[in-house]
């Protein structure tokens, strides 16, 4: 095969060359939440940036590692704990419709949309994957295959554009990406077409359901992307400082500690005190912000995703307030 | 998330826009926007029939 071949052949077929990957921090390289600690999270809540995490009956713990195939230094580790029968197992990203417009769900201009991903798992077989909108009453679930075990594969998966259904185009739920690990039949369906009703991957997905239910049975993945058109060009590698700010939209974490503490009250009148904070980055809305103090706990006043203000009652000749830790959390 | 309560804030006797929640056992101070998911979890909690308790 030819060079320009090659080159051909590893080119987007539609859209742009730059900034073609929909999702964020796909290749695990940020987790500003749980650092490198295996981590048992749920209820749909985050570990590594971006990912949100959902078992209910089974466990698994997340991690940040660097197991990771050529061209990557981080993945994400999934480490089943137990051997109970899942009621719902399943991983993934939820895509504020603000970044998924140019795909046109719901349209007749609908285009078609890749998925690609490395994966490595202990238990090889069937797996399943799946899109849903954000009212979860629409979904593609599609399998794949998990050739051999221990072995980093990649994975390419085209689903058909959608010409109907609600499909948010503002700051909430445009599109979500599941990733199944062995959610039962209640709620996965047929593989490889456009279906009504909320699944986390298809039926079949023999594999996903032998590793939720083995103790000890790991799941890795990294160098996830999702890009409009059906051919999966190369993972879009990224400054680590431009994937930071695209995560600093839906989290920030000051990293602070008692000994170096975050930020300093004002007097601003003479029986109270005033915290105020700007964003780094506007962030998608108002986040839910937690902190911890060494003597004085703020109640928050009018936040909005651009800053946070926190009031103090203290008087001037009280001992300084001060913040200690400070994380905003505005992820979908 | 698991609603088990929920207060709005004053300060000097105005609203802050801020809901003083418990969810998942964790108090939070939630932004009243519906685009952040703990507040929107607070409103599927009231549709069940439940209320947001008035300020202190």
């Amino acid at each position: 095969m030819s060079n320009a071949r090659k080159l051909a052949d590893n080119l987007p077929s539609v859209g742009q060359l730059g900034n073609r990957n929909i999702l964020i921090n796909g290749d695990m390289s940020l987790s500003q939440r749980i650092g490198t600690t295996a981590t048992a999270i749920n209820g749909g809540n985050y570990g590594i940036d971006r990912w949100g995490m959902y078992y209910s009956g089974n466990i698994y713990t997340t991690q940040q590692v660097t197991d990771a195939p050529s061209g990557f230094y981080n993945s994400m580790k999934l480490l089943v704990t137990g051997t109970n029968t899942p009621q719902y197992s399943f991983f993934g990203q939820r895509i504020e419709g603000l970044n998924v417009n140019h795909i046109g769900l719901g349209t007749a201009n609908c285009q078609s949309f890749t998925v690609s991903f490395y994966v490595k798992s202990s238990v090889a077989g069937i797996y399943s994957i799946s899109t849903t909108n954000g009212a979860g009453d629409l979904a593609y679930p599609l399998q794949y295959t998990i050739n051999s075990a221990n072995t980093w594969e990649r994975k390419t998966m085209t689903i058909p554009p959608i010409t109907s259904g609600t499909w948010a185009r503002d700051n909430t739920i445009g599109l979500y990406l599941r990733i199944n690990l062995g959610s039962p039949s209640g709620r996965t369906d047929t593989s490889g077409a456009w279906s009504s009703g909320n699944f986390d991957g298809a039926d079949g997905s023999t594999g996903a359901v032998t590793w939720a239910t083995t103790s000890g049975a790991t799941f890795y993945i990294t160098g996830c992307q999702l890009e409009v058109g059906s051919q999966a060009s190369p993972f879009e590698q990224e400054p680590f400082e431009a994937n930071l700010r695209k995560c600093l939209r839906y989290y920030f974490n000051s990293k602070t500690s008692a000994s170096l503490p975050y930020d300093y009250a004002t007097q601003y009148i003479s029986t109270h005190r005033f915290y105020k904070h700007w964003y780094n980055v506007p962030m998608r809305a108002t986040p839910t912000v937690t902190t911890t103090d060494d003597g004085g706990a703020p109640s928050h006043y009018h936040p909005n995703e651009y800053h946070w203000k926190g009031y103090v009652a203290a008087a001037a000749s009280a001992s300084s307030a001060r913040l200690t830790s400070f994380t905003a959390d505005a992820e979908l | 998330m698991i609603v088990t309560s929920a207060q709005h804030q004053e300060f000097e006797g105005k609203d802050t826009n801020v809901v003083k929640a418990t969810i998942d056992g964790v108090e939070l101070q939630v932004p009243k926007d519906a685009a952040n998911r703990h507040y929107a979890a607070i409103l599927e909690w009231v549709a069940e029939g439940n209320t947001i308790a008035e300020a202190d």
